[in-house]
């Protein structure tokens, strides 16, 4: 094992829950629940030159809400795509490192075939079909569903419960609504798929803190009721970290720093570059501390 | 004065004096327009779902029509021949899917539209090993499309209609029907707008490209054999049937690229206005044969004062 470096200590590596990296325990083994989610040190290029993920490892346990912090650029919707293979579309591909999904390779999967094994991404920007109602838009979540008309309505009812607001906006057109209303479909279209786990890119991009603790608030009751775990990439660390149980900050393509949510927000350089509070007169990473960054590959 | 005269009075005078002439000349114009008005869904409905201008529309309608002749030559009876067809547009659409879109995925737009005039080329090849080069009459009769005609005698006239075109405009008007049903009310036709919407929100979803790919396809198979009858009953069956395809051009720049019922009223009305222009200012003023640049020159117009075209899908702009 490595040098650890200091910051580690502070940042909950003795939380006992956490699933050790690199080694996903296997079922059965140890008393931490299995991760939903690993992703073991992994590397993407664009257009075969453009190195952009410098080897991340993160897991998210069974019914975790897990956050992926940083800042523009730092590469948190790769990671996403990656996960839901959805980089082919951008000329992106993951060219080292494994990503284990409910104990199976991601990488060999369709998305369409990731979908319908519980895996869907709530990209970035809502990317609602505009053209079409929220109704429509609520419906196309359920394309890789194979158990029939009931039970698809029946979610329906269950989505609409979920979000009233979007009950009553039903049949406008996706296009025409709010920023928030948007959001709340694309969720509502995700949860459609009857997913087991939430890629959610950027939810409280362009809304209001109202309407962002709204969403956030929503994201809470859904991984409570319906067990669904989330991977939430965000830059609004504060909230992020709220909500979130354990979380990890991402920095041009590395991560530099995680930890319990608890530990990550008492911490004292999140604060200061991330939370914006303290630390005074610093003005980049750079400047103050290069961070070791720690090799997850070592497995 | 007599110039002008010719243009803004006489026109209209001969059509209040025959109103049984401008009857039979809208009829005539309405036919024609519903096939351009089919030939231009096929343009759109691929184009909506996978942003392909899919050059090779033109000869699948030949393609098409060819197969379901050959098929009965072969002595399979009429009506069997067209499941045949069918199955033979399916075929060929999941053949495009595998061979030519999903190897040029990701490629930008002018390569797909490049790599669709290679598919031109080839059903053009192809089809002439197989079915040859010469005319061919289509099956007509034996599909049980009446050929007979009606005729009506409103104000004093005389207007004859058809009934092959009668059985087309029916016909064309079921399938458009049939079609804006699926792709309102089905998951398929859902899927289908919303790859059309947005092409990354419909991946994340779950949406499949490649089964949307070969139903987009399959269902401009379908268009295109329907075309084909149609338009082989009324001029027979050759490739240069092909070049119909150019006249769906000015409809969807009329009509706008995305818009299903753009494609419907944008065919209908180059199709009525084409021959009026034609019979009413073209033959008297400019020695006829109006026909072969009226729609362009329409087109042209339209796309200076729209350039999304006349019902292209408004652009949501949210402020």
């Amino acid at each position: 094992m490595q040098k650890q470096g200091r910051n580690e200590v502070e940042t909950g590596r003795d939380d006992p829950t956490r699933p050790l990296r690199g080694h996903p325990p296997l079922k059965g083994e140890g008393n931490a629940a299995p991760p939903i989610l690993s992703v073991n040190n992994i590397e993407v290029i664009y257009d075969h030159v453009i190195l952009v993920l410098k080897g991340v490892s993160l897991t998210v346990p069974q019914g975790g809400i897990t956050a992926l912090l940083g800042a523009n650029g730092a590469g948190k919707t790769t990671t996403l795509k990656a996960i839901s293979n959805l980089l082919h579309g951008e000329r992106g591909e993951v060219t080292k490192g494994t990503i284990v999904f409910a104990g199976e390779q991601v990488q060999a999967r369709s998305p369409n075939e990731l979908v319908r094994r519980g895996c869907i991404q709530v990209m970035e920007g809502r990317h609602c079909f505009g053209h079409l109602s929220v109704e429509d838009n609520l419906l196309t979540g359920a394309f890789t569903r194979r158990d029939g008309n009931a039970a698809i309505r029946a979610d329906l009812d269950l989505v609409y419960e979920y979000f009233p607001r979007l009950k009553v906006r039903r049949t406008s057109q996706a296009g025409y609504t709010s920023g928030g209303e948007q959001q709340m479909t694309a969720i509502g279209r995700a949860l459609m798929s009857r997913p087991k786990m939430i890629l959610l890119d950027e939810p409280s991009m362009g809304l209001a803190p109202q309407l962002v603790e709204e969403i956030f608030e929503i994201v809470r009751k859904l991984n409570e009721e319906q067990g669904v775990s989330f991977l939430l990439a965000e830059q609004n660390t504060n909230i992020a970290l709220r909500y979130a149980k354990y979380g990890y900050i991402l920095e041009s393509g590395r991560i530099v720093l995680d930890g319990a949510a608890e530990a990550l927000r008492r911490n004292e350089d999140v604060k200061e570059f991330y939370l914006g509070v303290g630390g005074e007169g610093r003005k980049s990473f750079r400047d103050v501390k290069h961070y070791k960054r720690r090799k997850r590959w070592l497995s | 004065m007599d110039l002008l005269n010719a243009i803004f009075v006489k026109p209209f005078a001969d059509m209040v004096a025959a109103p049984d002439f401008l009857l039979q000349v809208l009829w005539e114009g309405l036919v024609a327009g519903v096939l351009y008005a089919l030939i231009a869904l096929g343009f759109v409905l691929i184009y909506k779902s996978s942003r392909i201008f899919n050059f090779a529309q033109g000869i699948m309608v030949v393609f098409a029509a060819l197969t379901l002749i050959g098929f009965h030559e072969h002595g399979v009876p009429a009506l069997l021949a067209v499941p045949l067809t069918l199955a033979v547009m399916f075929i060929l659409a999941v053949a495009i899917e595998r061979v030519v879109l999903r190897p040029l995925v990701n490629q930008p737009d002018i390569i797909l539209f490049m790599a669709t005039i290679g598919i031109t080329l080839f059903l053009i090849g192809f089809g002439e090993i197989i079915f040859g080069g010469e005319n061919k009459v289509m099956i007509t009769e034996e599909l049980l499309i009446p050929t007979g005609s009606y005729t009506f005698e409103p104000f004093g006239g005389f207007v004859s209609i058809e009934q092959k075109d009668l059985t087309a405009v029916v016909g064309a008007v079921v399938l458009v029907v049939v079609l804006l049903v699926f792709l309102n009310r089905s998951k398929m036709g859902r899927a289908i707008r919303a790859l059309g919407d947005d092409h990354q929100a419909a991946l994340s979803v779950g949406i499949s490209l490649s089964t949307i790919w070969v139903l987009v396809w399959f269902i401009a198979g379908v268009i295109a054999l329907a075309t084909g009858i149609v338009w082989g009953a009324r001029a027979g069956v050759s490739f240069a049937l092909e070049v119909i395809a150019y006249k769906a051009l000015p409809v969807l720049m009329l009509g706008g690229l995305e818009s299903v019922s753009g494609a419907i009223i944008g065919g209908i009305a180059i199709g009525v206005l084409e021959k009026l222009f034609e019979i009413y200012w073209g033959q008297p003023l400019l020695g006829g044969n109006t026909e072969t640049w009226f729609a362009f020159v329409l087109a042209l117009i339209v796309l200076l004062f729209r350039p999304q075209g006349l019902f292209g899908e408004r652009i949501i702009e949210r402020v």
